[in-house]
């Protein structure tokens, strides 16, 4: 197989890689750009381990061939800190509730669920509910944390981010200060139809 | 709603920093992408390695034809048995107290004994060039007769899985008489209750990079044991200090990367081509072919007064060890200790086997033994309370342990046991019962209590070792062999040593996971960390401060025992602070230069051992277990008698913790447990049939989602009352063990049917609600 150049830009910036026809966009991020936060996780798109944001939706990039990238925008969890590697108020919410144990769904379940709640804000529904975060995380798995922390943590951005206040930054060790998120207007489209596997929602708690 | 504990806050009385909730170096790391896991390591000229598997559960390897792999342009290697330098591991997991010797190869030579044992090992330029080299390795199996469930290989006549026998250890502990006592009491209840096999299914598949340094065959994988260093060494037959095993942070372990995974094919593949390597087992290969968690089958006879009290009880159990030895000695054995509960056993008569099969072996996980017998012991505790017409709480709270009671062992209880607590607690949180969604639907609430030790069986001698060293500029290092699986084993030891020596958390940076340059701590299982590296924190940070304490006293002119190590100072504190005089203290900076101006060192070495004991295997008596984590949960849940289908509204866990180092972390823990016992005991199952493991996909294997349950609602018991640092027991294993017994009480409850096998399926449900539908 011969291998073709493609262009895309990753985080803002212009990258060329020479990739096989099979290479899937995780081989060519993690292995051939080098960003290590977008890991293989399943390889079946099941595990939601290595979400990343193209042209602002979320994907598996174990199901994207890195040709489908080619001239298209990708944005992984370090694409979100702002100058200075200052934190995301998500990436921060998630700092502070703990919502990350061993870590390695954490870019999968910061990148969903951001999308999640740009979507939600751009239509004016206001901040997805609880209910509305589980529903959107349900191609992220955690083995760590039993999702509660992390749906906190999804829920108090929500809310800060809807009420357009800039979180507080009641800053953690080492951590800078909490920033207002960057500009980032989301693109203008139809939002994803994301099935949730066929498995039965639990009914709401009386 | 959101769980958040107020008492989250602040830092417990007397402690200034034990009892806060920071967010430490690890998380920091993990939510800005930045930490590097064992398949992020990246070396120039890396070749990639694949596993080459038995396709068929028992045959004999009649040959191996590796020419066509090897002529494949790009393989650098094609390893089989005959380059194996030392292929047997032999693993005497309960220190050769009463299992059978068995070896296990490293790659199978001339017999495969379970679908997916490895073969061969390919390394090649690329993993595309690998795995096709992987499929042109020819080997030809004469198929044997297997063996694939417990009670099919104790049979007479049985195919062995190993020449030995099928059983590989069997234990027995007994106390009293228990047929006497059973024959005498006035209520005898009986259950048999079924297992599964379970995948841990870690996020992070199993991974790691290999490569030569210095003729050291240095290995930074996912593990949970650096100590396998000294194994490696032994098949490579090199010395113990030219192989170095560093542990990345993990993406999760649960027990399944306590037994090595890729690091000897990967030792193996850089000793011979003398080039790094890396391999990652697909996720596909993980489920194939990785640990799982024991099926067990058990029973129980339980006997009682009529107002509840155990008078005896039997118990037989039976674990499927698959086809090695792997830690199956130990787990059955933590099983044998634990099958009575949280409960007075006058008189016990426990019997527990691993058994052999051609199934893939199982071995740690998460509860290790300990917590697949709640299943049982909490059904027959729910039973004798039906059958007396007593609460399940009353029944419970009759034969609940206390501090000094006697277990089957003989030995004493030797900390407090709030059980009692955390099982009111439990059901505090979750409030009045609900009402069915429905016409037709039926609700229950069920409970479930358990003891989960913490630390190794005493007769291993455990210790820890850790090495803390004030820098010039008054910042600390730690030192120690601990591998972090995300549960913040390393952050917890940075509290630690914070609150004893006062270097603020920022100041204080932490080297884990490496065999050659930490003193070792023994693995992270068996929910010892807290338990031995904090202790050995603890001693180091307090002999250190011991160290330097004098030399403060004598320039802030002040008793060493009235000084205040804090906030980055040293106080002069005492009685002069306490009349609100001038406060005077020196920096953590200004100490270290005036430690080394009068030759005091201001680093140092401690080794924490573990109380040590011995058990009698003969007698079934002696030691067994540091102590132990008691804790309850509660449940309602609702059950749709049309389909079976099993819904849970409201989950609580309570546990005493003994101390929260870090009370958020703690309540992560019991969240994560609990989730992870839900699908144990309600969607996860690894169904194995003639061997072949049925899940060929991770979508066929139901791992919980956002969507499956609803929150964890936790409480967390502080007793003060452990044998960790501070009063603190551990943690890490605890929270999955009550989760199957609480669902399946609660489901009874509802329906009046009792589950006795897991993992408990609407198809199940279903299955019972009609055989009690025909038989009414």
């Amino acid at each position: 197989m011969t291998r073709r150049r493609i262009a895309l830009c990753v985080n803002g910036s212009e990258r060329d890689a020479w990739v096989l026809p099979s290479d899937t966009l995780l081989d060519v991020l993690h292995d051939g750009l080098g960003l290590a936060e977008v890991r293989y996780g399943c390889g079946e798109g099941v595990c939601g381990t290595c979400t990343v944001l193209l042209d602002g939706e979320p994907v598996s990039g174990c199901l994207t061939l890195a040709v489908q990238a080619a001239g298209r925008e990708v944005t992984t969890l370090r694409g979100l800190a702002g100058p200075g590697g200052a934190l995301h108020p998500l990436q921060d919410r998630f700092l502070r509730r703990g919502a990350a144990q061993c870590g390695f769904c954490t870019p999968g379940m910061v990148l969903t669920s951001l999308d999640l709640v740009r979507r939600h804000l751009a239509r004016g529904l206001g901040p997805p509910s609880r209910d509305d975060i589980r529903y959107a995380l349900v191609g992220n798995l955690c083995r760590c944390t039993g999702y509660t922390k992390i749906i906190d943590a999804v829920a108090e951005y929500a809310a800060l981010a809807a009420a357009g206040t800039p979180p507080a930054g009641t800053s953690p060790a080492r951590t800078p200060p909490a920033r207002t998120p960057p500009a980032r207007t989301p693109p203008a489209r139809t939002p994803p139809a994301r099935t949730p596997p066929a498995r039965t929602p639990p009914a709401a708690a009386p | 709603m959101t769980v958040t504990d107020p008492r989250l806050a602040g830092p417990r009385p007397g402690y200034r920093v034990v009892g806060t909730s920071p967010a430490h170096h690890d998380f920091a790391d993990k939510v800005r992408g930045s930490l590097l896991y064992a398949a992020d390591w990246q070396l120039p000229g890396t070749l990639h390695g694949r596993v080459v598997r038995s396709p068929v559960p028992s045959a004999r390897i009649t040959g191996i034809d590796v020419a066509a792999a090897r002529a494949l342009p790009g393989v650098a290697a094609v390893l089989t048995a005959a380059d194996v330098p030392s292929n047997r591991i032999v693993e005497l997991a309960s220190g050769g107290l009463g299992e059978l010797q068995v070896t296990m190869p490293v790659l199978a030579a001339d017999r495969v004994r379970y679908a997916g044992e490895p073969v061969a090992v390919v390394a090649a330029a690329t993993q595309q060039i690998a795995d096709e080299a992987a499929d042109l390795v020819a080997v030809d199996y004469e198929e044997l007769p297997g063996v694939f469930d417990v009670e099919s290989a104790r049979a007479d006549g049985a195919p062995l899985v190993h020449d030995v026998g099928n059983t590989l250890v069997t234990w027995q502990i007994r106390s009293g008489d228990a047929a006497a006592a059973l024959a005498a009491a006035d209520v005898v209840v009986e259950g048999s209750y079924r297992t599964q096999h379970a995948e841990h299914a870690y996020l992070e598949p199993e991974a790691g990079v290999g490569w030569l340094e210095g003729g050291v065959v240095t290995l930074r994988v996912s593990t949970q044991v650096v100590e396998h260093a000294a194994t490696i060494a032994g098949i490579l037959r090199l010395p113990h200090s030219k192989v170095r095993v560093i542990a990345a942070y993990l993406g999760g372990g649960f027990g399944g990367k306590e037994d090595m995974t890729v690091e000897p094919y990967l030792a193996l593949l850089v000793w011979h081509t003398r080039r790094p390597v890396r391999m990652i087992w697909d996720r596909q290969e993980s489920l194939a072919a990785s640990t799982k968690r024991h099926p067990f089958l058990m029973r129980y006879r339980t006997g009682a007064d009529r107002d509840g009290t155990i008078t005896a009880q039997q118990v037989e159990i039976l674990g499927d060890a698959g086809a090695y030895p792997n830690l199956s000695p130990r787990v059955l054995f933590a099983a044998a200790a634990c099958a009575c509960g949280p409960y007075r056993v006058p008189n016990a008569s426990i019997t527990s086997s691993a058994v052999f099969t051609n199934n893939v072996p199982a071995s740690a996980f998460r509860g290790f033994g300990a917590m697949q017998v709640t299943f049982g012991y909490e059904a027959q505790l729910d039973l004798l309370a039906e059958r007396l017409g007593l609460s399940r709480t009353q029944v419970r709270e009759r034969n609940f342990l206390a501090k000094g009671d006697l277990l089957p062992t003989g030995e004493r209880v030797g900390t407090c046991v709030e059980v009692a607590q955390t099982m009111h607690r439990a059901l505090a949180l979750l409030g009045d019962p609900p009402r069915p969604s429905g016409p037709g639907k039926l609700v229950g609430r069920g409970i479930g209590c358990n003891r989960q030790p913490y630390g190794r069986t005493i007769w291993f001698r455990d210790r820890a070792s850790a090495w803390l060293s004030l820098q010039a500029d008054g910042t600390l290092l730690i030192r120690c062999g601990v591998t972090d699986l995300g549960a913040g084993q390393a952050a917890s030891l940075c509290q630690i040593a914070a609150e004893v020596l006062g270097a603020p958390l920022d100041d204080i940076s932490v080297y884990i996971g490496d065999s050659a340059l930490n003193p070792p701590a023994g693995g992270t299982f068996a929910t010892r960390q807290l338990y031995m590296s904090g202790n050995a924190v603890l001693l180091a940070a307090r002999q250190l401060r011991d160290r330097m304490a004098p030399v403060a006293a004598d320039l802030l002119g002040t008793p060493a025992d009235e000084l205040v190590f804090a906030d980055g100072r040293v106080w002069a504190g005492g009685a002069g602070a306490a009349a609100g005089g001038p406060e005077v203290s020196i920096t953590l900076a200004e100490l270290a230069a005036a430690c080394d101006r009068r030759s005091v060192s201001t680093a140092h070495l401690a080794t924490w051992r573990a109380e040590a004991g011995a058990f009698d295997p003969r007698t079934g008596q002696g030691g067994t277990f540091p102590d132990y984590t008691y804790g309850t949960h509660a449940a309602d849940v609702e059950v749709d008698p049309e389909t079976g289908q099993v819904t849970v509204l409201r989950y609580a866990a309570c546990h005493d913790v003994g101390r929260a180092i870090n009370p958020m972390r703690v309540q992560g823990q019991i969240q994560g447990g609990a989730m992870q016992g839900l699908g144990y005991a309600l969607t996860e199952d690894v169904a194995i049939e003639d061997g072949y493991v049925q899940a060929a996909l991770f979508a066929d294997y139901l791992v919980p989602n956002a969507l499956d349950f609803p929150d964890v609602l936790v409480d967390i018991v502080e007793s003060g009352e452990g044998k960790g640092p501070l009063g603190a027991r551990g943690i890490g294993e605890p929270p999955i063990g009550n989760v199957a017994a609480t669902i399946a009480g609660a489901i009874a409850a509802a329906t009046g049917v009792r589950p006795a096998e897991l993992p408990m399926t609407p198809e199940r449900i279903a299955a019972l609600l009609d055989e009690k539908g025909r038989t009414r």
